[in-house]
């Protein structure tokens, strides 16, 4: 479904995403982990459109999308959700998840019915005629979602859909997510809540500054020596394998 | 857009246009129709600064264009008053399109986008005022032609009627944006343009087809402001008055509105005509108290008069189930 092909995004001084290859299945959940500031939103933007690569290819479907613009490769069904909530603050909720209907459906009837059978899945029921700048954090994170779902996205980037949220609520949001899924639509999601990538996806990749250094099961990814240096520090693989034996 | 949905803009249409058979004097008259040539300005600029929320503070490069494109068709080349209306309406789009092309391709927003269209509105006065096609700093001079081809009337109701409909045709288009697929793609571009994008929304297009609309509407006000006046100069067509009048009346009717340009251009005229009434002899007293109530307004109701309207409905039928208890 999206393959990267060595990737390198370079702010003038600052190499953000180093040589990054991946390959996203068809009809997978894929996750994407690491350490603060190891560019996976920096890669989320790339894909999305919102960044162009230095260099490296990236193909979406048979099509390579490399060069275009994020409304387009939205219209292809590529569709993101932001890490801080962007929300249209001075509309309602359904307002806002209509914006994201609009784009299948050309008539406002049509698109106000998909904004409210969206808005009530995600949970957004009850909040749906208020005005977007007066949601919680855990509110505006399902807008979020719910804006990109209305997309009907065949590729749904997720960036710490989780983040701030408790864990009551995390709860909450894990079946919407799986459910999702479970309608074909391929997830790539950031996260950082290890509880979430666990049980959520097949495939881990594992970011750290720029670089892709593991990939592979959620559960083998965890245990890789490697994965843990990058993110406790150098020599604690080591640290924490002679603990292990020690015991 | 159902019929139901612009009956309110379509009655408000019917009602001033009853306004000139109330008996009302020929100099009241007068006053109306500028009151609705700015209204038509202001409603333009609303199109691309309210729902749009890019600031223009050179909508009179298109009210200007119109005027002069009217003016100059008829004068130097002997066309009709209608092809020069439609063709001013036209020209006005097409310097839209360029000012908008040029500005929102190189992603100017905010402060940036309102100086560069005031720099682009200076420039055309200053070209209008030196060559000679526009009648230089003399200006242009309809001739007095009275006549349905000609667009002058000796009636004044008449055109009063011709502003009332094209004030009633941006009342409707505005109604449509509030309620079209390209009204909310336009107020989620206002809003958050990043965001909007992410949801495959094509910002250009968007603000492009905005401006477009929002310059032909003007274009048109400044098409009516040359056949009601028979003459243009380019500190009026090309001023900065209209540019201020075009962004006061909707900023103080309410902006982003579909009533709010209307709204605040009848009170704003009425606001200028009363103080000359009672304070004649102080020169540019009007716009003195213009900027008062713009004050007042942005920091009372920062929505405007619609917007003030609406929250007192809102507040009188959050009441009326308490008064019932009680």
């Amino acid at each position: 479904m999206l393959v990267l092909d060595s990737v390198t995004k370079r702010f003038s001084g600052l190499l953000a995403v180093s040589n990054a290859s991946l390959t996203v299945a068809d009809g997978s959940i894929t996750g994407l982990i690491g350490p603060n500031g190891a560019g996976k939103t920096t890669l989320f933007s790339l894909i999305s459109g919102f960044e162009l690569p230095t260099s490296g290819r990236i193909v979406f479907g048979a099509q390579d999308v490399t060069e275009e613009a994020p409304h387009v490769r939205a219209r292809r069904g590529i569709a993101r959700t932001f890490q801080i909530a962007q929300p249209f603050a001075g509309v309602s909720v359904r307002e806002n998840i209509a914006v994201g209907a609009y784009l299948r459906h050309l008539r406002r009837n049509d698109a106000m019915e998909k904004a409210t059978a969206i808005g009530r899945r995600v949970g957004l029921g009850p909040v749906l005629d208020k005005l977007a700048s007066s949601l919680t954090v855990a509110e505006g994170k399902r807008l979020e979602l719910a804006r990109a779902l209305a997309t009907e996205p065949r590729l749904l980037l997720l960036d710490e859909v989780l983040a701030g949220l408790n864990p009551s609520e995390i709860r909450d949001v894990l079946p919407v997510v799986r459910s999702i899924h479970d309608e074909g639509v391929t997830i790539l999601m950031v996260e950082h809540i290890m509880q979430a990538v666990m049980t959520l996806c097949e495939h881990v990749y594992v970011l750290s500054q720029g670089r892709i250094i593991a990939s592979g099961a959620p559960s083998e990814v965890c245990a890789d020596p490697i994965v843990i240096e990058a993110y406790l520090g150098a020599g604690a693989g080591r640290h924490l394998a002679r603990g292990a034996t020690n015991a | 857009m159902t019929a139901r949905e612009v009956l309110p803009h379509l009655i408000a249409t019917a009602l001033l246009a009853c306004l000139p058979f109330l008996g009302i004097s020929n100099t009241a008259l007068n006053f109306l129709i500028v009151v609705l040539i700015t209204a038509l300005a202001a409603q333009g600029w609303n199109i691309l600064g309210g729902f749009g929320g890019q600031y223009s503070f050179g909508h009179a490069a298109f009210f200007g264009t119109g005027a002069y494109t009217t003016a100059i068709l008829q004068v130097q080349f002997g066309w009709g008053a209608w092809p020069g209306f439609l063709l001013g309406v036209f020209a006005g789009t097409l310097t839209g399109f360029v000012i908008g092309f040029l500005s929102f391709r190189a992603n100017l927003r905010g402060s940036y986008f309102a100086l560069v269209t005031l720099a682009f509105a200076e420039v055309c006065r200053i070209v209008a005022n030196a060559i000679g096609i526009t009648g230089g700093a003399a200006g242009l001079l309809l001739g007095l032609r009275p006549g349905f081809t000609h667009l002058q009337f000796t009636d004044r109701r008449i055109f009063f009627l011709l502003a009332t409909a094209l004030v009633g045709i941006a009342l409707v288009v505005s109604r449509w944006i509030e309620s079209s697929r390209f009204g909310a793609q336009l107020i989620a571009v206002r809003e958050n343009e990043e965001a909007a994008k992410a949801v495959g929304v094509n910002a250009l297009h968007v603000k492009l087809g905005a401006i477009m609309i929002s310059a032909a509407m003007t274009a048109a006000a400044g098409c009516l402001y040359v056949q009601n006046f028979l003459y243009i100069d380019a500190n009026v067509a090309y001023g900065t008055w209209i540019s201020i009048e075009a962004l006061l009346a909707p900023i103080v009717g309410g902006v982003g509105t579909a009533f709010g340009p209307l709204a605040g251009a009848l009170c704003l005229g009425a606001l200028g005509e009363l103080t000359k009434l009672f304070a004649d002899g102080v020169p540019g007293i009007d716009l003195v108290l213009f900027g008062i109530a713009l004050i007042l307004i942005i920091a009372l109701a920062p929505q405007g008069l619609i917007g003030l309207v609406r929250r007192l409905w809102a507040r009188r039928a959050r009441r009326a189930p308490f008064l019932k208890e009680a």
